[in-house]
């Protein structure tokens, strides 16, 4: 071998790991060293092709080029073949990773270096477009960075979808001692874990995002609120604090520009209703996690009573790119009002499960056959949830719809933070129904009454439902609760538990006969 | 009383972090990693150390799953129970899980060894149904798999009879 310190990559995500990836890593690292092959294994993120994870990629005269899956039963028979020549007749060569369909279909904007870099390197991060944004933003006085980020389109990622650039706006035009960036990873929804991914793949993203908002708003303190059920997560982005610290991108004068700023990483111990903006805030602030009423808006009086920025972990690392390459690159994807890319998570029953980052715009049933390849059991699809645990059930003839925050709101449904779960045939939807309502029971904080009291009343009358109880009555009984949930609650917890409630009692009728 | 090693393992911790803004959850987090749980016996220590109200500690400490107020088992497994792991299955683990362990969600082994819990998504759901045991998340776990994961936990040396 001519080349010195050739680079093969294995992935340190959740999904990686849990499908042996910390252990073929290892295998490869021991085989390595024992034989004096001068290889250097970068544990990368992953790039979220799941069912062929663990990826494993050599960098090559060809370019970067991928076997997969290889687990820990495949790692001798790669290390046999010595696949890291590049053996093309191996039954798990992939070819060039950026050439597999799944990936080359996509538009990788925010995702660009998840699954490329080295996620602790400064030096990787920097090679690939990394810390351009902040470095032009140390030259733009702050009204210059919000103005771009409404300029751009830029909408929450957390699920609302509200303007960011607006968002920005009030808590730089609230005067106050003390304001404050807080970074919603409180990432609970099932079928959704593109923070989950980014956080471990290129975390210096969300650095850069979190201190251009400070840069934005003229604060000098970020926290970041994760949960507990992200334990990797939590170790990656604690030492990327610490490198970003040492590299002075974080703490006094960074970079010689006379700003400061800090991020301070705090978990959440197990309570959905914490991704909630104002429950956050509380749980940031130790207290129980339940829901403020607004106003006060977080803009005005967040965290500790100071203006506060709260966005999602996409909607922050989205930044960056929009500064360094101007707004109206970001704005050209999209249509209508949902500017830019999202990244899809497709989930559950479907065969090619994994991150589709892509503008908005495209159809559901593109994501779910192009991209997904239909179910993993083979069976037909017959429903799919997107938006997570609060979002609608769409039956066969709604997934022709394009993916947009607008034309989900005309179908009764919404994208949330871009999950989608599939189920096969076999799927019970009055038990999907009841599940949706015993969730809002175990997860609701408790202060409003319509979510607490009604998520009760809500399986109990479901279960009627389902053991054929006087049907018609206890159906009209459940739409007016989801009435007086939706109505009533302070918050989205009760307030759109009613949405995958009502969309599988109107969809999937039959279920409830 | 807790014995005095606790309280000063928990009096060393509040006033290292006290001064922290809003420190509660935090100081909780490292008394439950530490001593493995929250005891009723540690809320007025805790109280009494950030001068806040007995009750108050006890609010948060009850609000939040992730918190126990009774020693832990060895080994902490988390069953996903959302909607992408019941796509694959997790309804039929939980209750292969329920029967084999012989316990139910928020029960321990009679040997103390483990625990079962609900969660509601481990961020896995492009590999479902996904499972916690500690710190490490499994991929596609079928009863099978669910079995010998825990063999692995349970694994004894086995004794040669002769």
């Amino acid at each position: 071998m001519s080349d010195i310190h050739k680079k093969l990559f294995v992935p340190r995500d959740t999904g990686a790991c849990s499908l042996g990836a910390d252990q073929v890593a290892y295998v490869l690292e021991n085989h390595f060293e024992s034989q004096e092959i001068p290889i250097e294994v970068i544990r990368n993120g992953s790039r979220g092709l799941y069912w062929l994870e663990p990826l494993i990629e050599i960098e090559s005269e060809l370019g970067r080029v991928a076997y997969g899956p290889i687990g820990i039963d495949e790692v001798d028979d790669f290390i046999n073949h010595s696949c890291w020549e590049v053996n093309e007749s191996h039954p798990k060569y992939l070819g060039l990773t950026e050439e597999i369909p799944f990936l080359s279909k996509q538009q990788r904007v925010t995702f660009s270096r998840v699954g490329v870099i080295d996620p602790l390197s400064i030096k990787d991060y920097e090679a690939y477009g990394g810390f351009v944004g902040l470095k032009k933003a140390l030259t733009l006085n702050p009204q210059d960075i919000v103005t771009a980020v409404y300029e751009s389109g830029l909408r929450g990622r957390g699920g609302a979808a509200f303007p960011t650039g607006i968002k920005w706006q009030t808590v730089l035009d609230t005067n106050a001692d003390q304001k404050y960036v807080v970074c919603n990873a409180d990432e609970g929804d099932s079928g959704t874990f593109s923070d989950r991914m980014l956080m471990e793949g290129d975390p210096f993203c969300l650095v850069e995002g979190m201190l251009i908002a400070g840069l934005a708003v003229n604060s000098n303190s970020g926290y970041i609120y994760l949960r507990e059920e992200y334990p990797l997560a939590f170790e990656v982005f604690k030492e990327a604090l610490v490198i970003a610290r040492k590299l002075n991108y974080l703490g006094e004068n960074i970079l010689g520009s006379g700003k400061s700023f800090d991020i301070e990483i705090r978990l959440g111990a197990g309570a959905y209703i914490c991704g909630e903006e104002t429950s956050m805030l509380e749980s940031l602030e130790g207290k129980r996690g339940e829901v403020r009423p607004k106003p006060p808006l977080p803009a005005v009086e967040g965290l500790f009573g100071k203006p506060t920025v709260i966005n999602n972990v996409i909607s922050l690392a989205s930044v960056p790119s929009i500064i360094a390459n101007g707004p109206d690159k970001y704005q050209q994807y999209g249509v209508g009002r949902s500017r830019g890319t999202l990244p899809f998570q497709l989930s559950g029953n479907i065969k090619y499960a994994g991150l589709v980052e892509i503008a908005f715009g495209v159809v559901l049933n593109d994501l779910l056959f192009d991209f997904g390849g239909g179910t993993r059991t083979g069976l037909a699809m017959r429903a799919v949830q997107v938006g997570g645990p609060l979002g609608a059930y769409l039956s066969e003839d709604q997934w022709d719809t394009e993916l947009d925050y607008e034309a989900f709101l005309k179908i009764e449904a919404m994208l949330g933070h871009g999950g989608i779960v599939v189920f096969d045939e076999t799927v019970d939807m009055g038990q999907q129904a009841q599940f949706s309502m015993e969730f809002c029971k175990i997860e609701s904080c408790g202060k409003c009454t319509p979510c607490r009291i009604g998520s009760v009343r809500g399986v109990e009358v479901i279960e009627k439902i389902r053991n054929g109880e006087n049907l018609q009555e206890n159906k009209e009984l459940l739409v007016e609760l989801c009435d007086t949930m939706e109505d009533g609650s302070l918050c989205a917890m009760g307030g759109m538990t009613p949405f995958p409630v009502r969309s599988a009692l109107k969809h999937f009728s039959e279920d409830f006969e | 009383m807790e014995d005095l090693e606790n309280i000063s393992v928990i009096k060393e911790i509040v006033s290292r972090m006290k001064e922290t803004p809003g420190p509660l959850l935090e100081i909780l987090h490292e008394v439950q990693g530490r001593l493995g749980y929250i005891s009723p016996d540690f809320v007025p220590i805790i109280a009494e150390s950030l001068n806040i109200s007995r009750a108050e500690v006890h609010g948060v400490v009850s609000f939040y799953h992730y918190f126990r107020t009774t020693p832990g088992s060895r080994h902490r497994i988390q069953i996903c129970r959302a909607e992408a792991c019941q796509a694959m299955g997790s309804r039929l683990l939980e209750k292969h899980a329920k029967t084999s362990l012989g316990i139910d969600y928020h029960q321990i082994t009679a040997d103390g060894f483990i625990s079962l819990e609900p969660v509601y998504c481990l961020g896995n759901c492009a590999c479902s149904p996904a499972v916690r045991i500690d710190n490490k998340i499994h991929a596609n776990v079928s009863a099978e798999i669910f079995d010998s994961l825990i063999d692995d936990l349970t694994r004894i040396p086995l004794k040669v009879i002769n």
